[in-house]
C-alpha cells in the first residue's frame, strides 16, 4: 500500500490521511524517497528543501490537517519567488537570490497546508522549449534520459512524471506548461490570462504569462486550480469573475458537446504518429458522445512570427530591471539565448522599426483573437496536438533558433489570444515516447476543458503510465 | 519590390546590445548577428499580413481602469533592512549605484 502512495490522486491522499491509513509524514517521505532515488538521473530540481525545512512546514500544520492540501507535497517552477528559499528563474543573474516575499499562487497553496519540496529546473526566464537554456540543471525526460523534458517548465513535468511530487506550479507564456507536460506524459493546464495571479511570478512577457497547475491527471489539476485561481489585489490583471469549484464540476460528462478540429493543427511536418494518436483520441470523444466539427484557425502560421515579436519585446522591457544593484548579479550573466531575445525585442521596439514589427504584431494579435472567436461560435472547444513531434534528443533543437521557434507552432496562439488550454497524454510513439493533445477552451471556460479531459481519463489509461527509472 | 530581408550589420547588433545594456563580447557579436538575421528573416513574414483597418490589441482581459483605494497596504511593503538585504553594495541605508555622470 505505502509504495503506492505516489500513484494516488490528491483526493485519495487527503482521504487516506483523514482516515489514518497513512500519515502526512509517510506521504512526504514517499515522495522524498523518489527525489533521493531519481534526482541525480533526472535533474528536475534547482533546489531541494532540506529535511529540517520540510519538518518545519509539517509541524506548522499543527491541528490544521483538514485543509484541502494539508500535508500534500508539491514543487514550484523556479520562476516563483519564495521567501527565504533560493529563487533563480534558471539564470545566474539570480544565483543565490533569497526573495523577501511569496508569490500569490505559492502563498495560497501554503495557506491550504501544502508542503514545498523544492524548486524545479527550467529555461532561464522561461526562454526556451527544451529547458536547455539554463545556467543550472538541465532536466532529462524520464521516458528516455537522452531526450529533453521540454520547456520551459521542464523540471516540473519531469518531477511529476518521475513521481517526485504529486503536483507542481508551472508557468506558460507560449507553451511552457503544455509542451513539457506532453513530452513527459503528464497533465498540464495553461489557464485563461487573468485567471490566476501572476504576483511573484518572475516575468517573461507580461501580457502572455500565465500561472497554472501540472499534475499526473486532470482531477488533481482541477483541484489545484480551484485553490490558486481568483482575483488578487496585487495583480490588477486578475479577473473579478467568480471561481467555480472546478473539482466538483468535473463529472458532468461531454455528451452533446461540440469539439472543433482546427485543420491547421494537423499540418505537414507534424509527426505521423502524433497525428494518429490525436485522431484516435478524437474518435474516443465521439464514442463518449461528443460531436466533431472541422474548424479553421488560419492565423496559426503568422502566430509564430507575432509571438517572436511580442514576447521578446516584452521581455526586453521586463529584464531591463536586472541591474545587479538592488538584488541579483550583473547583465553579463545572461545566457546568449536570453541576450538574443532581449535584442530581438529591443530592435523591434526601436525607432524606425516599431511600426513594422511591434505595432504590426499587436494587429496580428487582433486577427488571431478573431479567428478563435469565430471557431468558438461553432463549437465548445478545440482539440489538436501539443507538439509537432515527441520529445527531441538533448541538443537537437538548440543549434538552430528558427527550428526552435517552429517547434512551438501549436502552443503560441493560445497565449496570444488569452484562452485556456489543457494538455494531457493520448498515447505513445512506437519508440515509447509520450504524445500529448491539447483541449483549448473559450475565455474563462476552464470548466468545459477540464470536464472533457476528465471524461477522457476515465475512459483511458494513458495518464496512469509511468516511466521505468 | 522591396526585399523582405532584414540586413543587420555587426554595427547595428553592437548598437542594439548597447541600447539593451548588454555587455556582449566581440566573438558573440558575430554569432548573434547571424542568428538575429535568420530570426528576422523568418519574422519578416508578418509584413505580408494584411492588417488594413485592424486595431491593435495590447491586452486580452477587457479590464480597464483597475483602481484600488489610495491606502498604504503594510502587508505588501517591506522594512528598509529587508529591502536592502539582497543588495550587493549599500551605503548608510541606501542602495549604492555607479555614477552615471562623467566629467568630460
Amino acid at each position: 500500500m505505502k509504495s503506492d502512495i505516489v500513484e494516488l490522486t490528491i483526493k485519495k491522499l487527503r482521504d487516506g490521511i483523514s482516515q489514518k491509513q497513512f500519515s502526512i509524514q509517510e506521504v512526504v517521505e514517499a515522495y522524498i524517497t523518489n527525489i533521493n532515488k531519481y534526482e541525480s538521473k533526472i535533474n528536475a530540481f534547482n533546489t531541494v528543501q532540506n529535511d529540517e525545512e520540510i519538518q518545519i512546514l509539517i509541524r506548522a500544520l499543527g491541528n490544521n490537517t483538514e485543509k484541502s492540501l494539508s500535508g500534500i507535497p508539491f514543487s514550484l517552477k523556479d520562476a516563483y519567488v519564495t521567501k527565504g528559499v533560493t529563487t533563480t528563474a534558471g539564470s545566474k543573474v539570480l544565483d543565490g537570490y533569497q526573495p523577501q516575499y511569496n508569490a500569490t499562487a505559492y502563498q495560497k497553496i501554503l495557506n491550504q497546508g501544502g508542503i514545498l519540496l523544492g524548486k524545479n529546473s527550467q529555461d532561464a526566464w522561461g526562454h526556451g522549449s527544451t529547458s536547455e537554456n539554463t545556467d543550472f540543471k538541465i532536466p532529462k525526460n524520464p521516458w528516455d534520459k537522452e531526450r529533453v523534458a521540454g520547456g520551459s517548465s521542464g523540471g516540473s513535468a519531469a518531477a511529476i512524471s518521475a513521481r517526485m511530487v504529486p503536483f507542481a506550479i508551472g508557468e506558460d507564456t507560449g507553451g511552457s506548461i503544455r509542451n513539457p507536460a506532453s513530452f513527459c506524459g503528464i497533465t498540464g493546464l495553461k489557464v485563461t490570462y487573468g485567471r490566476v495571479s501572476r504576483y511573484g511570478a518572475i516575468a517573461y512577457a507580461s501580457s502572455l504569462d500565465t500561472v497554472g497547475p501540472m499534475a499526473k491527471n486532470v482531477e488533481d489539476a482541477a483541484l489545484v486550480l480551484t485553490i490558486i485561481a481568483g482575483k488578487d489585489p496585487y495583480d490588477a490583471t486578475t479577473s473579478p469573475l467568480p471561481v467555480p469549484n472546478y473539482f466538483n464540476e468535473l463529472k458532468r460528462g461531454i455528451r452533446g458537446k461540440r469539439i472543433g478540429i482546427p485543420k491547421e493543427f494537423f499540418q505537414e511536418g507534424t509527426d505521423k504518429e502524433v497525428i494518429q494518436k490525436v485522431k484516435e483520441a478524437l474518435y474516443k470523444f465521439e464514442e463518449l458522445g461528443a460531436e466533431l466539427i472541422e474548424v479553421s484557425i488560419p492565423s496559426i502560421d503568422i502566430g509564430v512570427a507575432a509571438y517572436y515579436l511580442l514576447a521578446p519585446s516584452e521581455t526586453s522591457s521586463n529584464l531591463a530591471r536586472y541591474d545587479g544593484i538592488r538584488y541579483g548579479h550583473t547583465r553579463n550573466n545572461f545566457t546568449v539565448e536570453t541576450m538574443r531575445r532581449i535584442m530581438i525585442g529591443t530592435y523591434a521596439l526601436s525607432a524606425g522599426y516599431y511600426d513594422a514589427y511591434y505595432k504590426k504584431s499587436l494587429k496580428a494579435r487582433t486577427i488571431i483573437i478573431k479567428d478563435y472567436k469565430k471557431a468558438f461560435e461553432k463549437c465548445d472547444m478545440l482539440i489538436g496536438p501539443v507538439n509537432p513531434t515527441p520529445a527531441p534528443k538533448l541538443g537537437e533543437l538548440t543549434s538552430d533558433p528558427v527550428q526552435l521557434m517552429l517547434s512551438d507552432v501549436y502552443t503560441l496562439t493560445q497565449n496570444i489570444a488569452g484562452i485556456p488550454s489543457l494538455a494531457l497524454p493520448c498515447g505513445f510513439s512506437s519508440t515509447g515516447l509520450p504524445i500529448g493533445m491539447q483541449i483549448m477552451g473559450n475565455m474563462f471556460d476552464e470548466t468545459t476543458i477540464l470536464q472533457t479531459g476528465y471524461a477522457y481519463q476515465q475512459a483511458t489509461d494513458w495518464h496512469k503510465m509511468k516511466p521505468k527509472l | 519590390m522591396r526585399s523582405t530581408k532584414t540586413f543587420l550589420s555587426t554595427d547595428q547588433v553592437r548598437h542594439v546590445a548597447h541600447l539593451a545594456h548588454l555587455p556582449v563580447s566581440e566573438e558573440s557579436i558575430a554569432k548573434l548577428q547571424k542568428e538575429l538575421e535568420a530570426t528576422f528573416e523568418y519574422i519578416n513574414k508578418i509584413k505580408s499580413l494584411n492588417t488594413k483597418g485592424v486595431d491593435e490589441t495590447s491586452q486580452v482581459t477587457g479590464l480597464e481602469n483597475v483602481f484600488r483605494e489610495d491606502i498604504v497596504d503594510n502587508k505588501r511593503t517591506l522594512p528598509q533592512k529587508e529591502v536592502l538585504s539582497t543588495a550587493p553594495s549599500i551605503y548608510k541605508g541606501y542602495f549604492k549605484v555607479k555614477a552615471i555622470f562623467h566629467e568630460e
